[in-house]
Formats: C-alpha cells, structure tokens, sequence
C-alpha cells in the first residue's frame, strides 16, 4: 500500500493550510491580537473577493497582478534569455568561464533591491526599472544551472559527439543544452520564485501600478486587509507559476525515459 | 589510409612519483586495413589503449599517432563504439545515426539513404523513431555500432560492441562484420574478452597483461586463415570446428592463462 499516491498528499496539503488558517481564525476571535495588527482570515477573504471587482490605488486586484506579472515576464523573461546562453557558453569555452566567473561571483551577492536607487535613477518610474530588479533577482540561477548542467553533462556523451566531429555550435544546442535542462528547469523554478519576490520589493518602491504598490497604498490606508489580500494573491500567482514550471520538467523527464 | 601505431607508450594516473602505472612501454603496429583484436585481462589497459587512438585522452609518454601524424584530438576519422553505448538519450534512434552525417555536411537525402541502410543492415529499421531508454541493450548497441558504420571512417575503434547482445545476435554482428570487413577493409581495433571471437574477426591478436599494462604477445590469425580457407565457411560454428581454429584459440587461451596463474602466485 502506498501511503503517498497523488489523492493522499493532497489531503495531507490541505490538513496543513486547513491547520494554519483554523490556528489563524483562533488567534483572531480570541481578542489576544487587536484585529488592525492581525485581521481575521474572513474579513481579509472578503476584503481579496471585494478587490477583485473594485478598484483600488488604480485598478482592481486583477489588474494590478497583471501589470506585476507583465513585468515580472519581462525581466525573467529577460534572465532566462541571458543567463542560459551565457551560462552554457560558460560551461564548454573555459575562456569566458575564467573571465566570467568572478565577477559573476561577486555580483550575485547584492540583494536585488539593492539596485532599487539606480533603477529610479536610471528608469524612473518606468518599466524598466522593476525589470532591471527582477533581472537582478532572476538572472544568478539562471546561469548558475545552466553552466552546472553543462558542467556535469555525461563525459561519455561529449566524447560521443566530439568523436562524430560535432562543431562547437552544434554541441552547445544539441549536447549541452539537453543534457542541462533538468538542472536549468530546476534553475528556472528558483529563478522564478527570486523574481517574484524581488518584483514586490521593487514596486513597493518605484513603481505605480502593481501588486506591490497596491499593498503599499493598503498600508498607506491602514487598510491590513488589502495587504493580506495582496500577499494572498502574490502567494498563489507564484505558487501557479512554480506548478506550470514543475509541469514542464515532468514533461521532459517523462520522454526522456527517467521517472519523476 | 589509417594505420595505427603505439611507439612505447606509458600512461601513469596521479601523480608521477607516487601514481599508478596503467600502461608501460605499449608498441604496437596496425597496419592499414588490418583488423586487430585485442585481448587481456580486465583491467590491464585495454580501454586505455583506444582511448589514446581515439583522440580521448593523451599518453603520459611516448607517441600514438595514425598515419604518422600524432593523435591530438577526437574527429570522425576514427569511429568509436562505446563500451557502454554513449548514445544522445534525447535523440531518436535515427537522428542519434544521423548527428556524424550532419556534422560532415551530407545533404539530407543521401543521409536518409544511407541511414535507412543502416538500420535495414542492423535490424533496427522499426525502432528508427524510438528513443534509446525504450530499446534493449542490445539493441542500443546495434545503434551505437550503426553511428560509427555509417561515417564510414579510416578507422574504427570498438570496445567490446558485442558485449551487450544474446548469442543469437551476436553470431549475427560476427559474421556480419566479417562480411563487411572482407568486403570493405577498414583499420579495426577491437577489444574484447571472448577469445573465440577474437580468432573468428581478427587479422592478428593483441595479448595484453597487467601490472604494469603492456603488450604481451602478438598471435597471427590471417596467414592461418587464409591457408587453411576460413571464408569459404558462411557459419561461424563451422570455423570454429575447424582444427586450425581451435589450435589458435587454445594458443591464446594458455596466453592469458599464464598471466593469471602469475597473479595468483
Ligand atoms: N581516469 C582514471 N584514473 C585512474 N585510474 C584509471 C583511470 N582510467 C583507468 N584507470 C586504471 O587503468 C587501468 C586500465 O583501465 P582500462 O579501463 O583501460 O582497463 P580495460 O583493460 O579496458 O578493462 P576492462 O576489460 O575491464 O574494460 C585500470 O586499472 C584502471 O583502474
Ligand atoms: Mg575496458
């Protein structure tokens, strides 16, 4: 018998958010907590439900989340489009991993809100700036798995293909590259998860639409409600991203034989 | 074009001072179009010994070099047969056959052609689209062989190719090779562990011993096979009745057998 098919572990999820909001609901009827510092799951609910169809700071809940997610797909987009060249590049010429390498090292270390002043400077208020922090949040795992992947393709495969006489183009696009891609989709899914928070970070600050802003205009407005809505909706945005991506990497583990 | 030659060569792993000798004072001559089987106990050098041909890694001392020129790098001239397959486990079986083709620059219609040749030669033309975790491994091994075939190369360099098959395939791929290597000389080396094999494919054979790996004894098998007519025989299990036969495959048997009998002591 196998305890954790696919019907149990759902289960067992939601005992886990079922727990959490009953300990949440407790916490808030008891009085213990003034209802300002922590609002009752129902009121926030009601509060998330209402957002979704009024407008507030600019737009509804709807339309803030979409002009995050635009933004948001651009600067991951924009990571993803770098990062994973770049890192397979790094992976097979040992120049450019030599010349790369530390600086990349260095760089990474800076939170990407701490790019926040220059993305106002440098942007504005215009897109470009929460772009450039997504980037700064997306881009590291985007090349660090990439290059990884390249790094640790099977020895036997590049002999293999060096042994077909495979130019060097060829053999980043038809070795490395798949051979890379269970580590860069696993690269692909932090990524995602670092952008996305450090999209919220950097609306809270430059921008005038968006997730961010609007729970920054909530909290402007003593209104804790609709930040709770807006982390709500942050939460499940970024957990439907991680399934579609998660979705994704089953599919390609799936055909390439290996179990998932 | 393609001969081979191992001028004393030495590979140490580690360290020179303290590293291990894997191979000393290696020579060894392949003629062009000669079909060379090598034989020795697991571990001597075997593998080794190819990959230098191969262009895979480099002698810690003396020279490999086909044709006269030094082996540097890997390149199709000299088809390689894995010993554990080493195929592109997100390419199909056609396109894993396909990929040397495409990188020599064949248009596509000749690379079909000689792709579905192939296959119909290796017995794989239903499985042309499959991908190899759904294939046996025998059968990965037919398509392993079937990509160092279809280049058609100077030399082709196999590491036991026939390990992984049933003996029903295995016969097969012999007398097939045999075939081919009659029809279509090619410079071969081919390792192997089954002596029987060995005597049936090879012009000569290779004895090799351990500690520290090095070429032991050379047997010929062609001037054998030529006097006492082997190729008018279509089956393998013919030849190896004949006397002449298994006179070899004692001769080599007692070789290897030395050299394990100076293990044990
Ligand atoms: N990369 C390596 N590092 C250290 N030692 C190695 C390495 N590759 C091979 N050796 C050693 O060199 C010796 C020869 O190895 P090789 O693989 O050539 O043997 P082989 O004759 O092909 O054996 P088998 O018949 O089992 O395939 C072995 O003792 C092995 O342990
Ligand atoms: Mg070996």
């Amino acid at each position: 018998m196998r305890i954790f098919n696919t019907q149990n572990v759902i289960v067992l999820g939601l005992i886990g958010f079922g727990g959490f909001l009953g300990f949440w609901t407790l916490l808030s009827v008891s009085g213990l907590i003034p209802s300002l510092f922590l609002p009752s799951p129902a009121s926030v609910i009601e509060r998330f439900v209402f957002l979704l169809s009024h407008r507030f700071a600019g737009g509804t809940l709807i339309d803030h989340l979409w002009a995050s997610m635009l933004r948001f797909g651009g600067g991951f987009g924009l990571a993803v489009l770098i990062g994973v060249p770049l890192g397979l590049l790094m992976g097979w010429f040992r120049l450019l991993d030599d010349i790369v390498t530390p600086l990349f090292d260095a760089v990474r270390f800076i939170a990407p809100i701490a790019w926040v002043p220059f993305a106002a400077l440098w942007f504005g208020t215009g897109i470009g700036g929460p772009i450039m922090i997504i980037f700064a949040g997306a881009f590291p795992p985007c090349l660090i798995n990439a290059y990884r992947g390249a790094k640790f393709a099977d020895p036997r495969l590049i002999e293999a293909a060096q042994m077909l006489g495979t130019p060097d183009r060829r053999m980043i696009t038809e070795i490395l590259l798949p051979s890379a891609v269970p580590s860069i989709i696993a690269g692909l899914r932090i990524s995602a998860g670092l952008g996305w928070q450090s999209l919220v970070g950097a609306e809270l600050i430059v921008a005038s639409t968006g997730i961010g802003y609007m729970m920054v205009q909530g909290q402007g407005n003593v209104s804790t409600t609709t930040v709770m809505a807006g982390m709500i909706g942050i939460g499940f945005i970024g957990m439907v991203i991680d399934i579609a991506l998660r979705r994704v990497e089953e599919a390609i583990l799936r055909r390439r034989g290996l179990s998932v | 074009m393609g001969a081979i030659r191992f001028d004393n060569v030495g590979r140490i792993y580690g360290t020179k001072q303290d590293g291990f000798e894997a191979l000393k004072g290696v020579n060894l001559d392949i003629a062009d179009r000669e079909f060379m089987a090598v034989v020795g106990p697991s571990g001597c050098g075997k593998t080794t010994c190819l990959r230098f041909v191969a262009g895979f890694d480099q002698p810690t001392s003396g020279i490999v070099s086909v044709d006269g020129v030094q082996v540097t790098k890997p390149g199709p001239d000299r088809a390689v047969v894995f010993q554990q397959f080493a195929l592109m486990p997100w390419k199909t079986v056609c396109e894993n056959i396909e990929l040397g083709l495409r990188n020599k620059g064949v248009p596509k219609a000749e690379r079909i052609k000689k792709v579905n040749d192939i296959l119909a030669l290796m017995s794989l033309t239903s499985y042309a689209d499959a991908f190899p975790h759904q294939l046996s491994g025998g059968m990965q091994q037919r398509v392993s062989i079937a990509r160092a075939y279809v280049l058609d190369p100077e030399v082709l360099l196999m590491d036991e190719p026939f390990g992984a098959l049933d003996a029903q395939t295995r016969v097969v791929m012999q007398e097939e090779l045999v075939r081919l290597a009659r029809r279509n000389p090619r410079t071969v080396m081919f390792i192997t562990h089954a002596v029987e094999e060995a005597v049936y494919l090879a012009d000569r054979v290779a004895i090799m011993a351990r500690q520290p790996g090095r070429v032991k004894e050379i047997i010929d098998i062609r001037s054998v096979r030529e006097a006492e007519r082997w190729d008018d025989h279509e089956k393998i299990e013919d030849v190896m009745d004949l006397e002449s036969f298994v006179h070899l495959r004692t001769q080599i048997w007692r070789s290897l057998r030395q050299e394990k009998a100076m293990e044990i002591a």
